[in-house]
């Protein structure tokens, strides 16, 4: 093992860690600002400057409050609650690439903390892992209209993960690799040789469906049903007091923040940006870092702008457009692709030398057409 | 359990719902109030709930009774006033001036036409307040929060243009029997100038956020919907009879206070249903804006106090300098001018519907009888059925839509 390189994932680790943290904190105080500012009203401004105190204000706040469990709940599942709903959304963060590779201290070193081969599907599983979080504390409470926004939450993560499956299938088939790093430099640059690079361009609707399931996986509004506070009074947080209800909140903001990155990552590149081939080294590796921020950041402010606009569904509604609208619109998306991105390989063609090597595969890094070419070479022995 | 359902089915219960014979769930039992937030008050709704569905409903009423009807036994005519504040406090102006003009009919005091247009203008005023209050909270309870800030700004207008008149804002206790403590005021007239002029754009601001939203449009269409004939046999008035389809207006069916002399017209719904009621509101609004601006470019000259010395107070100035004045301010402090013995029954269009007062007086210092008809109260009644059958979110955005205020509801 390499001390270096265990070194530098411990580092890249805490810094994630905190930047996740630190990020989220603030996003409370944006949501406040971005509300504010929509609604005609100045929001938190009397903690330090433009409120930018505010949130270690109500951290400290929540830290202080009485650390109450009422009397009928499981004690030990109504704390594990928000502890699962914190460490999940925490975790997620773990494959996203951040930017492209760096040099420093002699180093090459991967702004991403691991670069597993089926980084989508660790990002999938986490993601609806995390509403065990929600489910397990809105039933310890014992408190019906939190049993209702377990309920809800979880039949919710179910109707849309499956859109949202099938959405990121299209972006697989796109690309030809689950590992994230490898989508985000299918993508590279804007613009090549006639045509868009970003999966955007080339797959507006599972974008679309992707982004609707992505609100919908965060219960941010308008598909907030598990939190509703005018039904179901803030429903799993009913119960809740001090920091506890805080980690609820916090993993909501850490998921907003991973969500975007997510978004931005599969979408809209990554960390490339236009005429980034001018550009090489450590100035290429940050001005990408800054492009992969500018783009969350983006879709956090689409998400809140979302939130503070538009009525929320009602549970059928959102279970019909779940299962009616975005699960049909994604299979039929999928099917063209796959079947476009087998015509544009040459599965159709009576001539089939080309078909091992799919159209994907033309945009894929150099080293891949290496692996390929081995790979047929063992094929023969 | 389907007996139950039998038992509370009305006539626009939605059908789409499976029969229960389909479900194999467990029957909770469900409180939706008294301290829930979705209430906007103390209700009480003891729910059965399959789910999310709605079996039956029972209501409990009483939470914030103050017994006003029996207070108002024991205090002189012009003490009522600040207990019909207390009413449907969205509106308290008109809930003031229907006393007045309740009083003004027992004892037969005649006011001039500018009293009765500033009466117009006050009241169409609070009957838009009433109306953003209730349109707004049902953007609020389907999850819409920005329009509801949006015009709670214009509502703090209106509330600046009480205080102007009469120096509160919510609990107002507005004019006096037989007219005004004062006249209109330079700023009144600035702020109002203002008001017409810039509040229609943000108005249709707003509705444009709501009006053909989609989401808005699936949440409220078909939900908590009644029927035009359930709606008279329950006796509903105002917006939500209206919405029901039954063009019932008491400005234009028994006109007060001059609403003949003003052209507009009244907005009927089809369905009944929440998106009925919310276009309705929305469509009052704009005809009130009408009636405002006709009453206020036509607004005579003159007093703003009818001649009644028994029942409005002398100025101050006067009560140090001239007898009868003093005398008139003794007795209407100490309660001893003659009132006429009698019954009497008026009523206005409240923001939320046909406000009566039954008025009894056998000719002492306080009424004999006091009744408010509230139509809060009456709303209420219906309120199971209309949620029978439909889901826990509609029974919320149902009763913010009826606009149930509590305070009149319990008196």
């Amino acid at each position: 093992m390499d001390t270096g390189l265990l070194i530098e994932k411990i580092v890249l680790i805490v810094l994630l860690f905190a930047v996740s943290l630190g990020v989220a904190a603030y996003l409370t105080l944006l949501e406040r600002k971005v509300a504010a500012w929509m609604q005609d009203r100045i929001g938190p401004d009397r903690a330090g400057k433009w409120g930018l105190l505010q949130p270690l204000a109500d951290g400290g706040k929540l830290f202080f409050k009485e650390d109450f469990i009422p009397a009928n709940a499981d004690r030990f599942l109504f704390i594990i609650g928000p502890g699962l709903a914190m460490g999940f959304a925490m975790m997620t963060s773990a494959v996203i690439p951040w930017g492209p590779n760096i040099q420093a201290f002699g180093r090459d070193i991967a702004l991403q903390v691991a670069d597993v081969n089926i980084g989508i599907l660790y990002i999938m599983a986490l993601s609806s892992v995390a509403v065990y979080g929600i489910m397990i504390g809105g039933w310890a409470s014992n408190n019906k209209y939190s049993l209702f926004s377990a309920i809800r939450a979880s039949s919710q993560m179910i109707s849309y993960e499956l859109a949202m499956g099938i959405a990121i299938i299209t972006v697989v088939l796109m690309s030809g690799s689950l590992s994230l790093r490898e989508i985000v430099d299918a993508q590279h640059g804007f613009w090549n040789d006639g045509y868009f690079t970003w999966n955007f361009f080339k797959q507006p609707i599972g974008f679309i469906v992707f982004f609707v399931c992505t609100v919908a996986e965060l219960n941010r509004a308008p598909f907030d049903m598990a939190e509703c506070e005018s039904e179901l009074i803030t429903g799993h947080h009913t119960e809740y007091g001090s920091m506890k209800m805080g980690f609820f909140l916090f993993a909501e903001y850490v998921h907003l923040f991973v969500g975007s990155a997510v978004i931005s990552a599969l979408y809209f590149g990554g960390y490339n940006f236009p005429f980034m081939d001018y550009f090489s080294g450590n100035t290429l590796a940050i001005l990408g870092v800054l492009a992969f921020f500018a783009k969350t950041g983006f879709f956090i402010f689409v998400i809140m702008w979302i939130r503070w606009t538009l009525p929320r569904f009602r549970y059928d509604q959102l279970m019909a457009l779940g299962w009616k609208k975005l699960i049909p619109i994604s299979i039929v998306n999928m099917v063209i692709t796959a079947v476009a991105v087998a015509f544009a390989s040459g599965w159709f063609s009576s001539d089939k030398k080309d078909q091992v090597e799919p159209a994907s595969a033309k945009m894929e890094v150099v080293a891949d057409k290496q692996k390929l070419t081995l790979n047929q070479s063992t094929i023969k022995h | 359990m389907s007996e139950d359902l039998e038992k509370y089915k009305g006539n626009n219960v939605p059908e789409k719902w499976e029969s229960d014979d389909t479900i194999e769930g467990e029957i909770a039992t469900l409180n939706l109030g008294p301290t829930h937030p979705a209430t906007h008050g103390i209700f009480q709704n003891v729910l059965k709930v399959d789910g999310e569905k709605i079996l039956s409903s029972e209501q409990t009423v009483g939470y914030i009774h103050r017994a006003f009807e029996k207070l108002a036994e024991r205090r002189p005519f012009h003490q009522i006033t600040p207990i019909t504040d207390r009413l449907n406090y969205c509106s308290s102006p008109i809930n003031n001036i229907g006393w007045h003009m309740t009083v003004e009919k027992l004892a037969q005091i005649e006011v001039s036409k500018r009293i009765d247009y500033m009466r117009v203008i006050i009241m169409e005023l609070a009957r838009i307040a009433d109306h953003l209050v209730c349109n707004s909270v049902i953007g609020v309870d389907t999850g819409a929060l920005t329009g509801f800030t949006w015009m709670f700004i214009e509502r703090e207008r209106i509330y600046d243009m009480y205080e102007q008149i009469c120096g509160a804002r919510l609990t107002t206790n507005i004019g006096r029997i037989g007219g005004f403590e004062r006249d209109f005021t330079p700023k009144f007239h600035e702020l109002i100038k203002d008001f017409l002029k810039t509040f229609p754009k943000r108005f249709e601001e707003f509705n444009s956020m709501l009006d053909r939203n989609r989401i808005f449009m699936d949440r409220t269409i078909g939900v908590g919907g009644i029927s035009g004939e359930r709606a008279l046999n329950y006796g509903f008035t105002g917006p939500n009879l209206r919405a029901a389809g039954v063009d019932y207006d008491v400005r234009v069916h028994t006109p007060y206070s001059s609403y003949q002399d003003f052209e507009f017209d009244i907005p009927v719904g089809t369905g009944g249903d929440t998106y009925d009621r919310f276009q309705v509101r929305q469509e009052e609004i704009r005809q009130s804006l009408r009636i405002i601006s006709q009453a206020y470019n036509n607004l005579p000259e003159g007093s703003y106090h009818a001649d009644a010395p028994e029942f409005y107070l002398p100025d101050k100035a006067d009560v140090y300098n001239k007898m009868e004045a003093l005398i008139y301010h003794f007795k209407i402090i100490m309660g001893e001018t003659p009132v006429p013995a009698g019954e009497v029954y008026h009523s206005v269009e409240g923001g939320n519907g046909e406000l009566g007062y039954y008025l009894i007086s056998d000719g002492g210092r306080n009424p004999y009888r006091l009744q408010f008809r509230r139509p809060c109260f009456i709303y209420y009644q219906a309120y199971p059925e209309m949620i029978t059958g439909q889901s826990l979110s509609d029974a919320v955005v149902t009763l913010s839509s009826m606009n149930v205020i509590a305070g009149e509801l319990d008196a």
